[in-house]
């Protein structure tokens, strides 16, 4: 189970607005989900080290030398706000 | 020179009549492109085709073809994308609208090899938005439909991939799989599909659903193409830190050597209860062939089966959560209009642009990593991840290749499952478990139910062992004809 | 009652690799805005990041100067907060594995030496920046900065006073610079300090609530707030307050700190390991080589050059404060120049040049071998100490050689007695009053004589022999 507060709470930080109804909804389907995971509870894990990545590499670098950036009408062209040097927001208040 | 139609060929087929002058690139492009236009209003399978780039593109092979300069492997033969690769000045979406008009400045790593090989690409393939789905039916813009059965889901959430391939929209298609998104669309469809190794492609281009899980590969009517888009896709690229360095074999060199000898194992954890009866008969049937072709049958244990659903939809959800976190409405995308301050915008350019399934994930996700549940939820999905990929050590040990089915039924009804997420997950069953161990894994034709809906077997293989279940696949594919059997679309 | 104040600084510190930490765009200050991005910097989708191992080496020095041991396994973290100038939604940082733990640094004079202990060091990448200056209701974004690499250095809550903080920020500026590792510019932006403080009754062991400053871009700027927040929270409490958690802003215009509205106050940054870069495995073979790669530390070079070159500390310390000024000190040295001497003029007249000129030491016209030279024609006698002088500021303007200068200039001392005499005579003539007193024993009258004769000769008598003629023209010995 997960309450409404948590939800609203879970929403936000990801930034979903949910109304209320959708709200509740979010909390039946997750509370369901989240009941089936707690399968989980019964496999003893205590000894078993977390795996973050499925192969093991390690230690992948770059050489420190510089490439072209992409031309900046490029780089802004995609933005649903922009002028010709910056992306645009809205202001944010300090 | 042959009489079937272009767009029947497999790929290797036409990419040898382009190259000895039979065969144009145009003419091959052409025929594909009628057979979209044809039949895709009832299919449709893609998003946005590229018919000037595609045309280009064979005129570009017709004129070298001309001038007798090499041809690529892939010369003539026509590709489908799924769209979640970026292609450079085509519209890439994820079938999300928060992507709407997201025309990227570069193309995905496997695009580039695509394109290197002289490969027409014809068009953008539909998927479950951002990948999250099993049925396609989570598209933001329209439902695909199964080739075999029009009023069933082709499986997700590479459906667009499997459907174009089923029904003859292109030679080879490129899927990615997160959790089954290629093998399971592949096993509904009844086409060939392959989910290499973990770091086998580079991800670079692949907009990431679940970074850790992610892998691209081959969709096709039958096992050497797999094999020859393989060969074209797989290997290092400097620009994913997560790309294997291994050597890229031939993959066609040993793949008609045979399985007599091989020790094939059979996971009894993959035949439960609540599996159609029909699937585990026909994938019964099917290892009843390899014992017939001289494989020794093995049974072996995978003990977490049964825990791979809980943990995969805990790690991929989690970093989900974050790799969706980019879409804010401030760099590319859509923007929600009129809103008063920065948080406003990015809440509700997020709450408009992402669909119903992705924002449940992306909640689940955001939960399993918040402060007081990390531990519990996501480390715990990892623990369990590490005990089912010691299952497959153990087996691996003993066996070369595992046969087990691809998903536990066939091509359900569209609209059959949307109410109950829970539902669609558990059909991720038999698939999950080769993301979580980061193992390859192909799922080829194996028969049909009694309502002729395609039957998927999967073979799964050691890490790195693409040779082998390509091997493998093709020993079954050589002493049956599912592979060449057509939905009855025309 | 007796308050004691607890800080602990969050330095930024921005690395001054060619490129940027995770793509291959070039780092560069002042650049016209979004003009050195890409898609990997800028977030696009299904772009992936690439570690930049020039960047790893330079974090390493910074780990190792700093005395922190260097992890043989680290990774790094995805730390997930929404702000537009961080494109993905996250960061790209290190949690619980950083690359280095548990160092010290010893700070200030050595009467009020002290050793502060560095919690980590870790390596990430910096944000864009967002500019708000839009008139329109709009904020402006420039990515050029996205994406560079940065150290953070967290300290021990070790310091106790604003001045303490800033001796603190000092060492580790100079530290830093000595690396070669970064350009510590806090104008740019390529230092930024965090300190967080918080006050208790002296001798409690507990700390009180912290507040976190931000917005600080020079190291008076840090002090200052530092001062003023102490204030602002003791009077706080001693007025039956309660001290909130909070980050705040510094105001250097008014002088105080205020609450920042805009961010949340409650994060869950949701810190989970980035799936997109593969762990590291340090071979102890690699850390060690970037140990002894490390150059001379400032620590190190002052206790020398007090010890070998019997200098001050005072000298010591500000000869290592920028490594130029140090090599620069080191090659007049290295040219004849006896250590003091040259300390003197480096510390002199060759800072203040550069500082006239606002450039490095190492860009003026004076090379360090013609600054020997020049010392040598002071210490032999040919030319004055006033005379020198006034040879450095021709040869800062001209960039002309001291001998050449001193001959065009006619600057030659004046060595020769039966040159003076007459001088001599004529000066004790004009200061009857003054030969007098010296007669009478009191040194202090001579500086008048000799003054007079310096001016006659228009500062080219050599002073000594100037003293001793007026000595034996009076008689006295």
């Amino acid at each position: 189970m997960i309450r409404d507060e948590e939800v609203r709470h879970i929403a936000h930080l990801a930034r979903l607005e949910l109304s209320e109804p959708d709200l509740a909804r979010a909390a039946r389907e997750l509370g369901s989900i989240l009941d089936y995971v707690k399968k989980l509870e019964a496999v003893d894990t205590a000894d078993v080290e977390p795996e973050i990545h499925a192969v093991s590499i390690s230690n992948v670098y770059r050489k420190d030398e510089p490439r072209p950036s992409l031309p900046r009408d490029e780089a802004l062209a995609p933005a649903p706000s922009h002028d010709d040097k910056y992306f645009r927001v809205p202001k944010v208040i300090e | 020179m042959t009489t079937a139609p272009l767009h029947r060929l497999s790929a290797l087929a036409v990419r040898d009549a382009v190259a000895r002058g039979e065969v144009r690139a145009s003419d091959v492009a052409e025929d594909v492109l009628g057979r979209i236009h044809g039949l895709d209003s009832k299919v449709r399978a893609f998003l946005r085709l590229d018919e000037d780039g595609a045309r280009a593109s064979a005129k570009a092979v017709d004129a070298k073809v001309a001038a007798k300069k090499p041809l690529g492997r892939l010369a003539g033969v026509t590709v489908a994308v799924k769209d979640v690769l970026c292609t450079r000045g085509v519209e890439t979406t994820c079938a999300s609208k928060i992507l709407r008009g997201f025309v990227p400045p570069y193309d995905a790593h496997v695009v580039e090899r695509l394109r290197a090989e002289d490969a027409i690409l014809v068009g953008k393939t539909n998927l479950d938005e951002f990948a999250m789905g099993s049925s396609t039916e989570n598209s933001a813009f329209h439902v695909t439909a199964n080739p075999w059965d029009l009023s069933r889901v082709p499986g997700g959430s590479s459906g667009g991939s499997a459907a174009a391939i089923a029904a003859d929209f292109a030679h080879l298609a490129l899927g990615t799989d997160t959790g089954g998104s290629i093998r399971q669309p592949a096993a509904l469809c009844g086409m060939t599909g392959l989910k290499p190794t973990y770091g086998r492609v580079s991800r670079y281009g692949l907009i990431a659903f679940a970074s850790s899980l992610d892998q691209i590969g081959p969709m096709t009517g039958d096992v050497r193409d797999a094999a020859l888009l393989l060969s074209v896709i797989a290997g290092r690229d400097a620009r994913d830190s997560t790309s294997q360095p291994a050597p890229v074999p031939d993959y066609l060199a040993s793949i008609e050597d045979g399985v007599k000898g091989f020790r094939l194992g059979v996971p009894r954890e993959y035949f439960p209860e609540s599996i159609q009866p029909a699937v585990r008969d026909r994938v019964r049937d099917a290892i009843d062939v390899y014992e017939r072709l001289g494989a020794e049958i093995v049974d072996v244990s995978l003990p977490h089966t049964d825990y791979g659903i809980a943990a995969y939809y805990i790690v991929a959800t989690s970093e989900a959560s974050s790799n969706l976190a980019r879409y804010d409405g401030v760099q590319y995308g859509i923007r929600a209009d009129g809103a008063r301050s920065l948080v406003e915008m990015t809440s509700r350019t997020r709450t408009q642009g992402f669909g119903p399934e992705v924002t449940r994930r992306i909640l689940l996700g955001t939960y399993c990593l918040s402060s007081g549940y990390y531990d519990a939820y996501y480390l715990k999905g990892l623990r369990i991840r590490t005990l089912l990929r010691r299952d497959f050590d153990s087996a691996f040990a003993k066996v070369d290749a595992i046969l087990c089915p691809t998903s536990p039924i066939p091509a359900f009804k569209i609209g059959e499952k949307v109410s109950d997420p829970l539902s669609m997950y558990l059909c991720d069953v038999f698939s999950v478990t080769a993301n979580l161990a980061g193992i390859p894994g192909i799922s080829i034709p194996c028969g049909f139910t009694a309502e002729r809906l395609p039957v998927g077997l999967q073979v799964l293989g050691k890490p790195l062992g693409e040779e082998t279940i390509l091997r493998v696949a093709r020993a079954y594919e050589r002493e049956t004809d599912w592979h060449l059997q057509r939905p009855p679309l025309d | 009652m007796e308050w004691e104040a607890v800080i602990g600084c969050e330095v930024h510190c921005e690395l001054s690799t060619k490129t940027k930490v995770f793509c291959p765009c070039e780092v560069r200050f002042g650049a016209e805005p979004n003009t050195l991005v890409c898609p990997v910097c800028l977030g696009m989708p299904g772009t992936l990041p690439v570690l930049n191992e020039q960047a790893l080496v330079y974090a390493m020095r910074a780990a190792h100067a700093l005395h922190c041991t260097v992890a043989t396994h680290t990774k790094f973290d995805r730390k997930n907060y929404f702000y537009p100038d961080l494109p993905k939604g996250y960061q790209i940082s290190q949690y619980d594995l950083p690359l280095s733990k548990v160092g010290w640094i010893d700070i200030g004079p050595p009467d009020r030496r002290k050793r502060i202990g560095i919690t980590r060091v870790h390596l990430e990448e910096d944000t864009g920046k967002l500019l708000h200056e839009g008139a329109d209701g709009e904020s402006f974004l420039d990515m050029n900065r996205c994406g560079t690499p940065l150290i953070e250095i967290v300290s021990d809550p070790d310091l106790r006073t604003p001045d303490e903080t800033f001796d603190y920020l000092k060492e580790l500026r100079t530290t830093l610079l000595a690396l070669g590792i970064s350009d510590c510019n806090m104008e740019e932006g390529s230092l930024r300090c965090e300190p967080n403080v918080s006050i208790r009754p002296k001798g409690q062991a507990a700390f009180g609530t912290k507040t976190e400053i931000k917005n600080l871009n020079s190291f008076k700027n840090v002090r200052d707030a530092l001062v003023y927040e102490l204030e602002r929270q003791r009077k706080l409490i001693e007025s039956g307050g309660k001290v909130v958690q909070e980050t705040l802003l510094w105001d250097a215009a008014r002088g105080v700190t205020a609450t920042m509205r805009s961010k949340e106050s409650a994060h869950d940054y949701r810190y989970f390991p980035e799936p997109d870069l593969p762990p590291l495995n340090l071979s102890q073979q690699f850390i060690h080589d970037v140990l002894w790669s490390l150059p001379e530390l400032p620590a190190v070079k002052r206790e020398r050059y007090q010890r070998e070159l019997g200098l001050p500390y005072y000298d010591s310390d500000v000869l290592v404060q920028e490594p130029e000024v140090a090599r620069y000190f080191e090659e007049t040295m290295n040219a004849g120049a006896p250590a003091k001497e040259a300390s003197n003029w480096v510390m002199g007249e060759v800072l203040r040049e550069a500082k006239d000129r606002k450039v490095e030491v190492g860009a003026l016209p004076v090379t360090p071998a013609r600054l020997a030279a020049l010392i040598a024609l002071v210490l032999g006698g040919t030319i004055s100490v006033q005379a020198g002088r006034e040879v450095f500021r021709e040869m800062a303007a001209t960039g002309g050689d001291p001998a050449t200068i001193v001959e065009k200039k006619g600057l030659v001392q004046i060595s020769d007695e039966s040159a003076l005499q007459s001088a001599v005579e004529r000066a004790i003539a004009a200061h009857p009053q003054a030969a007098a007193d010296v007669r009478a024993g009191k040194e202090k009258a001579m500086g008048a004589i000799v003054g007079a004769v310096m001016k006659e000769t228009k500062g080219r008598a050599n002073p000594k022999l100037a003293s001793d003629l007026v000595r034996r023209t009076l008689g006295v010995s």
